[in-house]
């Protein structure tokens, strides 16, 4: 288990009701199961769209990455730039 | 959040402050260059299904936007190496209506490829830059006043993936 920092923006932001969290997670699946459980329904239907990144970047192994202490998870919805 | 300076012929970043398109078209301008587009996205007063917006709020996940704007303009210069220069900035915060949320500005000796090379630096963009926009608008025949995050057009992307 690691203490994880987790980002989130737009609609994922007020959904959660908070823009930034910490986690105890082995895995980027473990946290988003946690984060459904911590924030309800709302979050989890904007999740479902959504990117999730690790450390800035999207993560090769997915739902499987292992997390180390200190990483950063963010949940991205879709972009909307320009 | 201010402007960097510039990186050799590329600037790029975020701004909290209205984007300084003069001084990004001055410096694009080099001896070289026969042709400087640039490109403005401005803040419009209807959106998707909906009339009345009054202004925009943009936020963004800012160190990975800040890397991923820096890498649209370097894309566009190994695309296009005839480009003399690229500037690429989106501002954050809340824009009223007919405010720059983003500027493109490309220089290169002809025009050909500095439209091309500015047109993919802002589809870019739009696809691959963690950036979000929340429209505000005033009530009106359609409804009540309110605010809602605009459609994201896809799920962001990776600059280097093929189109």
């Amino acid at each position: 288990m690691s203490d994880v920092r987790l980002v989130v923006f737009a609609r994922a932001r007020e959904t959660a009701g908070r823009a930034t969290d910490e986690f105890a997670a082995a895995t980027v699946a473990d946290l988003l199961d946690q984060a459904r459980e911590r924030y309800g329904p709302e979050f989890a239907a904007v999740l479902a769209t959504a990117r999730v990144w690790v450390n800035g970047d999207e993560p090769a192994a997915g739902l499987l990455t292992v997390l180390a202490p200190g990483d950063e998870v963010a949940v991205l919805p879709p972009v909307s730039g320009g | 959040m201010v402007l960097p300076a510039p990186d050799g012929p590329l600037w790029a970043g975020l701004v909290d402050e209205p984007i300084p398109t003069e001084d990004l078209v001055a410096w694009a301008t080099t001896p070289g260059s026969g042709a400087v587009v640039s490109f403005l996205g401005v803040v419009r007063d209807h959106a998707e299904g909906r009339t009345g917006v009054a202004a925009m709020t943009y936020e963004a996940y800012r160190e990975p936007a800040t890397a991923r704007l820096a890498e649209v303009a370097a894309e566009a210069r190994r695309r296009w190496p005839e480009v003399e220069r690229v500037a690429v900035v989106h501002r954050l915060g809340e824009l009223a209506l007919s405010e720059a949320s983003v500027a493109v500005v490309v220089s290169s000796p002809h025009r050909e490829v500095a439209f091309e090379a500015g047109r993919f630096c802002i589809d870019t963009l739009k696809e691959t830059v963690p950036i979000w926009k929340k429209e505000h608008w005033t009530g009106g025949e359609v409804g009540p006043a309110g605010s809602d995050w605009a459609l994201g057009e896809q799920r962001i992307r990776a600059i280097g993936d093929a189109r």
